[in-house]
């Protein structure tokens, strides 16, 4: 037995291939598949913004809101909506009892990559969805620097979805019910969340793209800084 | 046992000088502690405040070291070692978060303004209280254990960006952030004179004492508990 | 070559199967797997096949979807052609693409013995080989034995010794206080 070229080998046929982006595919593609079917993730999350939005409508009444709030308010919207949605992916393997059948057949960085990308799906479709809504309904939030905002919510999401999945890993193994996701998440995400909401803020109020810098920056550290950690820790996070 | 009772003396004497040393202006004798600037008489709370913000974050570092190591070991020891300074940790940024909050009361009118580093010491009481949280939804010490220690280092990876990084972009109140022109951070401008300085840093190492104390107390304590259960 | 695990309920054998296999990382000691003197402990995952009642297949995809998904995740997907014919010689032509959800406890366990042998593994783990299954399916799991235990290594647990025909080591656990 040997590898050669990635490949396993035994008595001189090809066992498995050892490319690591080739496993984290498929896993990708089984939850988004399972996903498309079921679609639980999906339709909670849609209802989840929709409601939230309504809300945030309401509550601004005729009045409307700064400029700041108006950015914060996006991203609590999205946090909120994250929180709901972004540990399926790991809860669900838990709840159905096929973690086991994934520790056996795929090395646990496939899993983690595999999963990173489905969430980075789903919150860049999630993200969308909600700017979408949130610039069509609420005529107050007007968006001056485009380059800015579309970067932020770009870089953010990014963020988002890495330290989101590290989270719902964490949560999935230790079996709690999904009430103790935000409370893991909100301080990890905290500088993020900050982040995106100064460099939303700036994008209404027409700064120059350079003056973001500094935001994406750190965004960009930040992303960098927790797909590393993840990528070491993970192991010990999914093996029992 | 005998450098407990010198903790006790020592604590009691960094007590009572940082509450009655006189603050003049111009401090002319030895043991006069200067004003400092926009702080005045409350400026004894930097004898306390300081160091039990100072604690809460060593804590966390202390915690997050055993925890570390006792990924690499697996030995349940670190972890009671890494829990035992966790809870320590989450007192101390209690008392600093409670001491700050006075602080801003006298200083700057409201107990809370989000100031970037009131902000910071909120988060690492978050973060602690999360770690707690995690701790309590585990009942297998060994999975307890290592998903708490991991947890805790996602926690250190973020928190820097939070703590060194927002202060300096964004304005803020407190001694030594970009805005405040009054006085840069108070410990290393010239705000302190020599006593000041001297009572200061005894008062970190009583602290310091103090926790080193209480952590060896609450690890013999868990492992004595732990042993009864099994 | 063939190992047997034997033992009453309870004895353990699911949990030494499950460190052999790799998903369960034990307190004391160390599992080791080596080919020519190569540690092959990082591939055990592409080597193995297990069957167990702890093994969940996903329920919402269908047999064929199930193996597909496997087999993507090794790599090996010039091996999909060979997935129809493994689960006809199975006994489940007609069902290939039914959801596992809507399968029987035979039909499931059947599903299992093609999921752990799509790859050809040189490892085969069988957790209570005969569970659920009648006696169509006992002959089915007995030829897959004896093919096994010639082409690679075949690792039986079982309360039940009669399952397997013969044995080259046999680790029993009952005797343990």
């Amino acid at each position: 037995m040997g590898t050669t070229n990635g490949w396993i080998l035994a008595r001189g046929r090809k066992i498995a291939d050892e490319r690591l982006w080739q496993a984290s595919f498929a896993i990708f593609r089984k939850d988004w598949k399972s996903e498309l079917r079921t679609r639980y993730a999906i339709s909670a999350l849609v209802m989840f913004v929709i409601s939230t939005i309504s809300i945030i409508l309401f509550s601004l009444g005729s009045e409307g809101a700064s400029l700041s709030a108006l950015s914060g308010m996006l991203w609590v919207a999205i946090f909120f909506a994250a929180m709901s949605g972004l540990s399926r992916t790991f809860v669900a393997e838990e709840e159905r009892g096929t973690s086991m059948t994934l520790q056996l057949i795929a090395t646990p960085t496939a899993v983690l990559f595999g999963k990173l990308l489905f969430n980075l799906v789903l919150v860049i479709c999630l993200n969308v969805f909600v700017v979408l809504l949130y610039s069509a309904f609420i005529s107050e939030f007007v968006v001056k620097t485009y380059s800015i905002f579309i970067v932020t919510v770009a870089l953010g999401s990014i963020g988002f979805a890495t330290a989101a999945t590290i989270i719902a890993a964490i949560i999935a193994r230790a079996n709690t019910k999904g009430t103790l996701y935000p409370v893991l998440a909100f301080p990890i995400l905290l500088p993020l969340l900050l982040t995106v909401i100064n460099g939303t803020r700036l994008a209404t109020e027409g700064a120059f793209f350079e003056e973001a810098l500094g935001e994406f920056n750190l965004l960009v550290s930040y992303i960098v800084a927790v797909v590393t950690a993840s990528y070491i820790l993970f192991d010990y996070i999914w093996r029992d | 046992m005998g450098w407990k009772v010198v903790l006790g003396v020592w604590m009691t004497a960094v007590i009572v000088l940082a509450l009655s040393l006189p603050i003049s202006a111009n401090p002319q004798r030895w043991y006069e502690l200067p004003k400092i600037p926009a702080l005045e008489d409350k400026g004894r709370i930097v004898f306390f405040h300081v160091p039990t913000a100072w604690l809460s974050a060593a804590a966390f570092v202390i915690s997050m070291g055993y925890g570390i190591r006792f990924l690499r070991k697996k030995n349940i020891d670190d972890d009671i070692k890494s829990a035992s300074a966790a809870g320590l940790g989450l007192m101390f940024c209690v008392l600093a978060t409670v001491t700050g909050a006075i602080w801003a009361k006298f200083n700057w009118g409201t107990y809370w303004n989000w100031d970037p580093r009131q902000t910071s010491i909120f988060v690492l009481l978050l973060i602690y209280g999360a770690y707690f949280a995690l701790r309590s939804a585990i009942e297998v010490e060994e999975k307890r254990a290592t998903l708490s220690a991991v947890y805790s280092i996602i926690g250190a990876v973020t928190m820097p960006f939070f703590m060194f990084i927002i202060p300096r972009i964004m304005s803020g109140l407190h001694p030594g952030s970009a805005d405040d022109v009054n006085s840069g951070p108070v410990v290393s401008s010239g705000g302190m004179n020599f006593t000041m300085r001297v009572v200061f840093y005894a008062s970190l190492i009583a602290f310091s004492g103090l926790f080193y104390w209480m952590w060896d107390l609450h690890i013999r304590t868990t492992r004595i508990e732990s042993k009864q259960i099994h | 070559m063939t190992l047997l695990i034997s033992g009453p309920n309870g004895s353990g054998k699911s949990t030494l199967v499950k460190m052999i296999s790799g998903v369960l990382t034990p307190t004391e000691g160390e599992v080791k797997a080596t080919s020519d003197g190569n540690d092959a402990g990082p591939m055990l995952h592409a080597i193995i096949g297990l069957v167990s009642p702890h093994l969940q297949m996903y329920e919402e995809f269908s047999a064929r979807e199930n193996l597909q998904f496997a087999l993507s995740v090794r790599g090996l997907n010039a091996l999909h052609s060979g997935i129809q014919p493994l689960l006809e010689e199975l006994q489940l032509k007609g069902r290939i693409d039914d959801p596992v959800r809507t399968f029987s406890s035979g039909m499931k366990q059947r599903v299992k013995y093609a999921f752990a042998l799509n790859h050809q593994p040189p490892i085969l783990i069988l957790d209570e080989p005969m569970a659920n299954l009648d006696s169509n399916g006992i002959e089915l799991v007995k030829h897959i034995m004896v093919e096994q235990r010639t082409a690679g290594i075949l690792i039986v647990a079982t309360n039940d010794i009669t399952d397997v025909d013969g044995y080259d080591q046999r680790v029993d656990l009952g005797k343990r206080p």
